[in-house]
């Protein structure tokens, strides 16, 4: 090979680089490992960081993820493809894509999805940017959310949304419901979009319909952050109040993706047909080939950008593929009936989790409104050592809202999903009991 | 479409070409009613001394139209499909820019151990050493490659990358009180990514042009810089497959307009243990974890785009970063920063610490090289790519900076053939699927008309970028015999060329179908 | 060799201008724009009522490989829009003179007869212009 290109060593190909900028010796890189000392070295990290039992959840959840997931969509043709931009040598990716795309419309009750966004955050954070060039009537860039919205969602569409005029207001919750409260809003000044979280951070049902009436009375669009899952029994935000939502976006992490402490997981974003060319991502489509048989390709790239380049509706570029094709497995295995179950498990779980802890003296649930598989609590002492003890006892015993939500005083967030059993719940209250000093004769349901 | 369908039937195959396997129906057609995967649903459990109504109004209206299939439909649909993809364990896949090469699985292995699967991303840090040893060193690493001061690993991928780097740039001026500089210089041939992400943070992108030798054209560079000037994004090497050689005489022109410089690390494959951006005079850069350093494309992603930074942009990284305390006892104890840590900081620009399983993948795939493996990553890059542009130039491609040394990457061009037979980069491209090759990428730089930006990467051995050249001199004696053959190809895959035109003006972008399920009425689940 | 009307007015972004009897003017894109772009997908065209600029993006044609952005040749307020194009934007591919038209303008001054305005090209200069280009 050398000898073609008339050099003696590799390194005079490296000719046109000065010399000045030649790197001498990494420091802090050594040699290399082989695979079998890697593989040690990993599984000793892997399991320093133990198993503990599971009641936190904060907008990722642990689910049952079916064995065909993984092992399906770490296939090598699936794993190792590239972004399917040839697409006649890319039609597995493509029809995945469009399958997907058509199961969370349908799931959201939109009429069009596009191939994911990095994660639920930045999902929120592309949804308010697009609905200011969607909402031509609105002239504020002025984006409503209830500060029961994920706190991270909040702060990355702060961070993304930085460089743009766009402002945000954050309405309160009601103290006794955990709801949004209306009447704080100003009755006629210019609103972009209001966000509405479906259950919202508290895990609290918001009352959608009111939300979505009022905003689009306003001339605002709605901007849905929805749990996948609980779509099996919550209103699809297609069909809230009179019109519906405009854009629907959430984390995807719930279905089919590991907890896998923070990523990757995906966003998804679906939205009206009208609203398509401001819609951020890849978008995949059916159309004919040469032959008039239908085939698939991606589709309306002239708002992406490499094509739009300065003009382009977002920069994203790379996307969270091979987590949609997770999330496409879930959705096929689980069927209408399974998701139902999962999200009515999930809300038993966690009913039964409230009803447990709250019975202890010093524990009591803050908000009346109906939940989905959150639940804040309140304890008479700070929750931080409380959650180090608990962690110390192998159990994840919930978010500390203190940092947060200082206004609550000692609370705690607490999920239960469908991976916790009876046992599972008894096991923290005889814990949380044991720590409290509290008596657990009530406990007994 | 009731049943797959035979490919092909309508159109000749020229002799020689690989065939895939046939379409595949949509899941949605396997659908048949009450028919699903019943070991995966949960029990609903019910007590006695607590319920849990959703109320009447906030109920879902009717099912999702979600497919009700078998657990065997499920993985026989999705395996026939992974069929219809090209990928690198199938294929060669020489995309230029997208630096697609083998990754050793037992990244893939390590990142998919139970530990790191199950672990909350709010878990406390004294349940998580483990993990955040893994990103803590991982951090080290990419200094070292770099020669950068600080690194953060949470943006999700390259063009978040880019905006942390664009947005940490913003934050520095206006941090001095500089606020006029808007303006950011990118080069007529850089990534779309690169203007879009500078409309994104607020600023305004402007070209630069690029002289005739590849390099940026100092003297429009000159002209372009001034109080305006928030900074640059370049590329090196840069798109068209070429080192900027008087890259230091760039850095000195932009600082000196008071304007910093960012390295899109796409290209870094190229230069990996040889040259440091940061040696280079950037300020500030990303890392393309899933081109560099092992995580494959799944289709799209996921990929990771950590930033690292000079002294002067420390205070600006993003959050969370992995710091280290030195325990009393002579431990290290991993912990995220926070806000509180970094109070200048731009903010946050994942939802957790981001791609964590890429981050991890990465980690093992530096363990496994060392220094000397990162070395000879750029080497080998290089040495293909060379060869390969030498041996196609043989066969009588045209190089589109034949006086230049390729780094990992090169062009051709083909605007002679597009001007004498009507034959385009683009069906070249199809063609090249027949014969059982991946496509280089095309029409990317759009500065060369009828372009193809080849990239073979280190991990392809000479035998097969051999048979590569074989492919492409086949081809082009076709062009000059047959062109109507290369204007129609491909023959031999699942679907004939596509009509983009109709899917763009006609969009069909979901199933309309009704299966079963959209048409039964809603009932709830016994017991509830 | 693409077509360029004698009577029309152009410019250098490759627009063309006609002067309609009631003192309004027409506007669309040259079949040799046409030709460069390729098959037209969506073309999105301002609200009726709105003022423009003179140089000012009012348009977006889009084709499946590109976006352009059309520039208003002269200050005027849009006085209609084609809207036919929303459904056949492949109008403007086939007849980009005639039905394939993009908006109507209301010029801003009352004398701004297009030849006044030194922005604009006559058939022959726009000819040469875009041989050139």
């Amino acid at each position: 090979m050398l000898a073609l290109l008339g050099v003696r060593e590799i390194e005079a190909l490296f000719d046109e680089i000065p010399a000045a900028l030649r790197a001498g010796e990494l420091v802090g890189i050594g040699p290399g490992l082989s695979e079998q000392q890697v593989m040690q070295l990993m599984r000793e990290r892997a399991e320093a960081d133990g198993a503990p039992l599971c009641f936190l959840g904060a907008g990722a959840y642990e689910h049952h993820i079916p064995a065909p997931v993984w092992s399906t969509i770490t296939r090598g043709e699936f794993y190792t493809a590239y972004t399917p931009y040839q697409a006649e040598a890319s039609q597995g990716t493509l029809q995945s894509i469009y399958e997907y795309q058509s199961m969370l419309a349908s799931l959201t009750g939109m009429q069009v999805a596009n191939a994911s966004m990095y994660d639920g955050a930045s999902a929120v954070a592309e949804a308010c940017l697009m609905a200011v060039r969607a909402n031509r009537r609105s002239q504020s860039a002025r984006i409503l959310w209830p500060s029961a919205l994920h706190p991270h969602y909040r702060q990355v569409a702060r961070t993304m949304a930085g460089g743009q005029a766009l402002s945000f207001q954050s309405l309160d919750y009601d103290p006794v419901s955990g709801q949004c409260v209306l009447s704080q809003l100003p009755p006629d000044e210019d609103v972009t979009a209001l966000v509405i979280a479906q259950p919202n951070f508290f895990g609290v049902l918001e009352d959608v319909d009111a939300l979505t009436d009022w905003a689009h009375a306003r001339g605002a669009l709605v901007i849905a952050v929805v749990n996948p899952i609980s779509l099996a029994v919550l209103s699809a935000p297609g069909q809230w109040g009179s019109r519906g939502a405009d854009i629907v976006v959430g984390e995807g992490q719930p279905l089919g993706c590991p907890l896998s402490s923070g990523g990757p997981y995906f966003g998804f974003m679906a939205t009206r047909m009208r609203f398509v060319r401001q819609m951020p991502g890849r978008i995949a489509g059916r159309t004919l080939d040469l032959d008039g048989r239908p085939g698939f390709t991606l589709t309306l790239q002239a708002r992406e950008q490499h094509i739009r380049r300065a003009k382009a509706t977002s920069n994203i570029c790379t996307n969270q593929g091979l987590l949609m094709m997770a999330g496409t497995l879930y959705l096929a295995l689980m069927g209408p009936e399974g998701l139902e179950r999962v999200a009515r498990a999930c809300m038993a779980r966690t009913a039964e989790l409230v009803h447990a802890l709250s019975a202890l003296s010093g524990v009591r649930a803050v908000f009346s409104g109906a939940r989905f598989h959150e639940a804040v609590l309140q304890l008479d002492r700070p929750v931080g050592p409380v959650l180090q003890a608990l962690a110390a006892r192998g159990i994840l015993g919930g978010l500390d809202l203190s940092t947060h939500y200082p206004e609550l005083g000692a609370t705690l967030l607490v999920c239960a999903t469908e991976m916790r059993s009876s046992e599972h719940i008894e096991r923290y209250a005889r814990v949380l009991s044991e720590l409290l000093g509290a008596p657990r004769a009530a406990v007994s349901a | 479409m009731s049943a797959p369908d035979q490919a092909g039937a309508a159109s000749a195959v020229p002799a020689g070409t690989a065939r895939l396997p046939p379409r595949e129906k949509l899941i949605f057609e396997y659908s048949r009613s009450g028919r699903g995967a019943r070991t995966q649903w949960p029990e609903v459990p019910a007590g006695a001394a607590w319920t849990c109504e959703i109320p009447a109004a906030l109920r879902r209206k009717s099912r999702a139209a979600l497919p009700e299939v078998s657990e065997l439909d499920v993985v026989r649909h999705y395996t026939r499909l992974s069929q219809l993809n090209f990928s690198i364990d199938t294929h060669f896949y020489p995309l230029g820019s997208c630096t697609m090469k083998y990754n050793p699985k037992v990244c893939n292995a390590a990142a998919l151990l139970p530990g790191f699967l199950a672990r909350h991303p709010l878990a406390p840090a004294e349940l998580g050493q483990g993990f955040l040893a893994c990103l803590y060193e991982l951090q080290e690493m990419l200094k070292a490659i770099t020669g950068m001061r600080g690194v953060a690993l949470s943006p999700l991928a390259g063009a978040q990358g880019e905006f942390a780097g664009v947005a940490m740039i913003r934050a520095y001026h206006r941090a001095r009180g500089d606020e006029g500089r808007n303006e950011i210089l990118v080069p007529q041939a850089a990534h779309g990514t690169n203007p879009a992400t500078a409309s994104m943070c607020g600023a305004v992108a402007r070209e630069i042009a690029i002289g005739p030798d590849g390099d940026v054209d100092l003297a429009a560079l000159s002209a372009a810089l001034g109080p305006r000037t928030a900074g640059i994004m370049l590329t090196n090497p840069s798109t068209l497959g070429v080192f900027e050689r008087r890259i230091t005489e760039v850095a000195r022109l932009v600082h000196a307009a008071g304007g910093l410089l960012y390295y899109d690390g796409a290209n870094l494959n190229a230069l990996l243990g040889k040259v440091r951006p940061g040696d280079m005079g950037f300020d500030v850069m990303h890392v393309n974890l899933h081109k560099t350093f092992s995580t494959p494309h799944g289709g799209g992603g996921p990929g990771a785009g950590p930033v690292g930074v000079s002294e002067r942009l420390l205070p600006y990284l993003p959050l969370p970063i992995v710091g280290r305390d030195a325990g009393a006892d002579g431990v290290s104890h991993f912990r995220w920063l926070v806000e509180a840590d970094l109070p200048h900081s731009i903010g946050r620009l994942a939802g957790f610490g981001g791609n964590a399983g890429v981050l991890l993948r990465a980690y093992v795939y530096m363990r496994l090289l060392g220094q000397a493996g990162m070395r000879r990553v750029a080497e080998y890059a290089t040495l293909n790519a060379n060869y390969l542009s030498a041996r196609l130039q043989r066969v009588g491609y045209e190089a589109a900076y034949p006086q230049r040394r390729a780094s990992h990457e090169f062009i051709l061009t083909l605007r002679r053939q597009a001007h004498e037979l009507g034959v385009t980069a683009m069906d070249v491209a199809k063609r090249l699927l027949d014969l059982g090759f991946h496509a280089p990428t095309t029409y990317f730089p759009q500065l060369v008309s009828e372009c193809l930006l080849i990239e073979p990467t280190e991990t392809e051995s000479k035998e097969t970028l051999d048979a590569f050249t074989e492919a492409m001199a086949r081809i082009l004696a076709e062009a000059q015999q047959d062109p109507q053959r290369l204007q129609r190809a491909p023959y031999s895959l699942p679907v004939r060329r596509l009509d983009d035109v109709r899917a763009a003006r006609e969009p069909d972008l979901a199933y309309r179908g009704v299966p079963a399920a959209q048409a039964e009425p809603f009932v709830s689940l016994p017991g509830q | 060799m693409s077509r360029i009307p004698p009577e029309l007015k152009y410019t250098r972004s490759h627009e063309w201008l006609r002067s309609l009897p009631d003192g309004s003017v027409e506007i669309g894109i040259s079949d040799h724009a046409q030709e460069e772009l390729g098959d037209l997908v969506f073309i999105e065209l301002p609200q009726v009522g709105r003022r423009l600029a003179s140089g000012e993006a009012c348009a977006v044609v889009e084709s499946v490989k590109a976006a352009s952005d059309i520039y208003a040749p002269i200050a005027g307020t849009v006085l209609a829009t084609n809207e036919q194009l929303a459904q056949a934007p492949e109008l403007v591919n086939r007849d980009p003179y005639g039905s394939g038209w993009l908006m109507r303008l209301k010029p801003t001054q009352a004398q701004s007869e297009p030849q006044g305005n030194t922005g604009l090209l006559s058939a022959q200069d726009y000819s040469t212009f875009a041989e050139e280009g």
